[in-house]
């Protein structure tokens, strides 16, 4: 079994991702990277990521987090968190990072604040 | 702490071996008119990984064995987990550069109400002075540079140390 598994679902402009596994040093950062970097390939520029089934995350998985943004904000797109475990976002509050992403817990509520 | 003999052959597999030292001299117990049972100071487990990523994942599960075998909570072990991946990985990416010739050692060992983790490279050494801080400002959006960071959040002790003639040795310690 991969060590995340993406499945990818268009809800409007926005394209979601929903995440299941682990985002660790490896095939999981890799994972994330290849899809977020196909997307914008493809023009798909809004991107919500769906961590809920994301149960771990290293400094690798935290580091392809921030590259995704940048690349998603480079290319003029707009990346959204949505339903971030306790653990997660733990990690993303020492880290000061929660400052950087705008994370939801409710789907809708998340999709309408795209731009 | 003596090291063990290594016997594993490299690059593909890596060993475990487990010390019991048992005390049977405990002057501070009064007899109980029968032969007390062993007593377990302290338990050490080994282990020796080749510089493959892959490795990492074998490390943590060691990690998280030796942490519920020692009486760790699940909150203590998720830090344990957490602080041992990192550590591996610096060892493994930043220290030995993958390096099929090079190892990681690592020495988990239970002592009472805490775990002492030892893990050491066969790298050039590093200043852990020299990595910025990543919670800075200008270090928010870096997209490498927390792994250190996060082994000193989740760890109440980590210090790191160059050997003589090089590689580094980091040792933590988690109580509980």
């Amino acid at each position: 079994m991969a060590e995340l598994n993406i499945r990818e679902r268009q809800a409007g402009d926005v394209t979601v991702l929903d995440m299941d596994g682990r985002i660790t040093i490896g095939d999981g950062s890799i994972a994330l990277r290849s899809a977020v970097r196909r997307l914008l390939e493809e023009g798909k520029k809004k991107i919500l990521l769906n961590l809920e089934g994301v149960g771990y995350i290293d400094s690798s998985g935290i580091g392809e987090l921030v590259s995704s943004y940048t690349a998603i904000n480079k290319e003029g797109g707009q990346l959204r968190l949505l339903k971030l475990t306790q653990k997660l976002q733990d990690l993303l509050t020492i880290t000061k990072l929660l400052t950087v992403f705008d994370a939801y817990d409710d789907e809708a509520e998340a999709l309408s604040n795209f731009k | 702490m003596p090291a063990l003999p290594l016997t594993c052959a490299q690059p593909t597999c890596y060993t475990s071996v487990s010390v019991l030292l048992l005390d049977r001299q405990q002057p501070d117990r009064k007899p109980h008119g029968r032969e007390a049972a062993p007593f377990v100071t302290e338990q050490t487990t080994r282990l020796v990984l080749p510089s493959h990523i892959e490795a990492v994942a074998d490390a943590a599960a060691a990690a998280a064995d030796f942490a519920r075998n020692c009486g760790v909570a699940e909150e203590a072990a998720f830090g344990i987990d957490m602080a041992v991946r990192e550590a591996i990985t610096n060892a493994i990416v930043h220290g030995n550069k993958e390096d099929d010739a090079k190892q990681v050692e690592v020495a988990f060992t239970c002592v009472p109400n805490a775990v002492e983790i030892e893990i050491t490279d066969q790298g050039e050494g590093f200043d852990p002075e020299r990595i910025p801080d990543p919670t800075a400002a200008e270090n928010l959006m870096k997209t490498s540079g927390r792994g250190n960071f996060l082994m000193r959040s989740f760890m109440d002790e980590v210090h790191w140390e160059t050997g003589t003639e090089g590689g580094t040795t980091v040792r933590m310690i988690k109580r509980f």
